[in-house]
């Protein structure tokens, strides 16, 4: 491999990375607190992307700002999928998922049914150029998101650890009875959680916009990436969620450039079926999967 | 069942064969499920046995009933490997990490031209022969032969369901801790009901490999573990009859939204939700609400409800 084509790659990881850890340690979160994982989550991503579609590509709007207006959208529609689906279906662990797989559907037909099933939304890249590193050429649309990830991950590092509200969170992750004790609503911090989650998944979903082919179905290969990452990382462990997106990042991204994208895929699979095998509490995680 | 094909069309004929291998589908589901191990990759077992059977009818040229047990093996093997990884997963874990390795088989179908076909699959398999005087690749007489083995794949399951190793399956779902402490090896156990499941998926999949003429990966997908997952939820995992009676119903449902077909998804999604949050017990535990209703009122309690993947969080 040439120095420019690896220089170039391992930017592409961490970017990669960058955006797995922005969608993982929203379901890491959630998982902590409710014990119970959304398969609508990939949902979730592609609606933040078409919420950018049809504020900067239809709207005219700038691209931060539509990237800013997807965290509230996505924010309630986690809200609300937390209020309908995983409140009554609390204490079953597997309901609430299979119930959000039919949110899936619900999701994507509703997607396909305003916006269309096209191949692919025309979304304008909003920063042309590209950063010249080591003659690597990084396209600048790819280089904004990892600061606007490390911005995303500190932003919830400090809420969580510095923020009493985002530390009441924990403690409802760590054991929810005694938090009950303790006058936390665990009510509210499902609710918390399941927004935050939602953003996180929007967000990341807006900034993947004009690099991805958007889609209503651009969630389901995500999904699957952001299970394995969860697991690897350790089930409710959001350090172990970061951490085991970035690993996974560098595998996708250096097996696809050698081999192609169906073994990048595989050899992540494989990767976790191993972290299962010889620690199946994850690389952070103290519960078993 | 047994005079209903010749009073109707061969479309529906067609349908019925698609309905029985369902039906062994499913109830290879709940086979599983009665561990309280709820797998996100039985329809790609199911794809195993497809693939395994029109390899071996393709290559080597052999019999249906030959290949048929063959698929079988072949994916109850391929449930033993993927088991293993995740025998260190309970619950929620089981099911995330079934849907990852589940994947993993579909990409080497869609990876590997040579023998799998790519992403297109695998065209022209062989139908199943003449033998004497009835041909097999008419319509009629494959329903029969599939309902003869859906019979008896279903009487073998439900064997297995009332005899002691069934038994151990469900003590393993009521407590996991309690029954490795009377000396069942929940491991072994668990392994058992998953190779059990994965053969009679491998099975059914070979009756749809050569009915169906031709296989692709796609219709082995996520999709359509999902429909299994609504047939199973919809009808109920607590009694044997839950997972055939789901998919009944719920077949019916899919034929009758022929014409909405873009907006089936939606339907099928909310039909979901709808039964994890309204019935979980699924369409099963309205049966002794009727016979209560109208029958015996000193009747026997029914068995408590087992709604769908209902077992403490694990914290």
């Amino acid at each position: 491999m040439e120095l420019a084509t690896f220089i170039q790659t391992i930017a592409n990881s961490v970017v990669a990375g960058s955006i797995y850890a922005t969608v993982a340690v929203g379901l890491a979160l959630a998982f902590g607190v409710m014990q119970m994982a959304n398969h609508a989550h990939g949902e979730f991503f592609m609606l933040g992307a078409y919420v950018v579609y049809v504020f900067y590509a239809l709207g005219g709007m700038p691209f931060p700002f539509a990237v800013l207006l997807a965290i509230p959208t996505i924010a309630v529609i986690g809200l609300l999928t937390e209020r309908l689906i995983f409140r009554p279906t609390r204490g079953n662990v597997l309901a609430g998922f299979m119930a959000t797989a039919g949110l899936t559907w619900i999701l994507q037909v509703a997607a396909g049914r305003i916006w269309g099933l096209a191949f692919m939304k025309k979304i304008p890249t909003p920063y042309m150029g590209a950063a010249t590193i080591a003659g690597a050429q990084i396209g600048l649309q790819r280089v904004i998101i990892i600061p606007a990830a490390c911005i995303l991950l500190g932003l919830l590092w400090f809420f969580l650890y510095r923020v009493k509200l985002g530390k009441g969170l924990r403690a409802c992750a760590q054991d929810p009875e005694a938090a009950a004790l303790q006058g936390i609503s665990i009510n509210k911090m499902t609710a918390l959680a399941m927004g935050i989650a939602g953003a996180y998944a929007g967000v990341a979903g807006a900034l993947m916009a004009p690099i991805h082919a958007v889609t209503p179905y651009m969630g389901r290969d995500l999904l699957i990436t952001a299970f394995i990452v969860v697991i690897v990382g350790g089930m409710a462990s959001i350090e172990g969620a970061v951490l085991a997106a970035f690993l996974l990042g560098f595998i996708h991204t250096f097996i696809t450039t050698i081999f192609d994208a169906t073994s990048g895929v595989m050899v992540g699979v494989a990767f976790m079926a191993f972290i299962l095998i010889v620690k199946p509490t994850g690389l952070m995680g103290r519960v078993k999967a | 069942m047994s005079v209903l094909p010749f009073f109707a069309r061969e479309y529906h004929v067609e349908i019925l064969i698609i309905f029985l291998i369902n039906v062994i589908l499913a109830t290879s589901y709940r086979l599983i499920a009665t561990t309280g191990d709820w797998t996100l990759c039985h329809v790609v077992l199911l794809g195993v046995g497809a693939y395994a059977s029109a390899l071996m009818a393709k290559h080597f040229g052999w019999p249906f009933w030959m290949t048929a047990p063959l698929a079988g093996a072949t994916a109850g093997l391929v449930g033993l490997g993927i088991v293993y990884p995740l025998l260190r997963t309970v619950g929620f874990g089981f099911f995330i990490a079934s849907l990852a390795i589940g994947e993993f088989i579909r990409l080497i179908w869609i990876k590997f031209h040579t023998p799998f076909g790519g992403p297109r699959g695998m065209i022209n398999i062989p139908y199943v022969g003449e033998l004497g005087p009835i041909d097999f690749y008419e319509a009629i007489p494959y329903y029969f032969m599939t309902l003869v083995i859906t019979l008896v794949c279903v009487i073998i399951m439900y064997r297995i369901d009332r005899s002691r190793i069934g038994d151990t399956f469900k003590s393993i779902y009521e407590d996991d801790i309690l029954a490795a402490s009377i000396g069942i090896r929940v491991g072994r156990y668990r392994s058992l009901a998953f190779v059990l499941g994965s053969f009679f998926a491998g099975i059914a999949g070979a009756l749809m490999a050569h009915r169906l003429n031709a296989i692709d990966p796609h219709i082995f997908g996520l999709d359509e573990m999902v429909y299994l997952l609504v047939w199973v939820v919809a009808g109920g995992t607590a009694t044997f009859a839950g997972p055939i009676i789901g998919v009944a119903v719920m077949s019916f449902l899919f034929e009758w939204t022929r014409p909405l077909l873009e907006w089936r998804p939606l339907f099928f999604g909310a039909i979901l939700i709808g039964f994890l949050i309204f019935m979980p017990g699924g369409l099963e535990s309205l049966i002794p609400k009727f016979t209560r209703l109208f029958g015996n009122r000193n009747a026997v309690p029914a068995k408590a409800e087992q709604p769908a993947g209902a077992k403490e969080p694990v914290v």
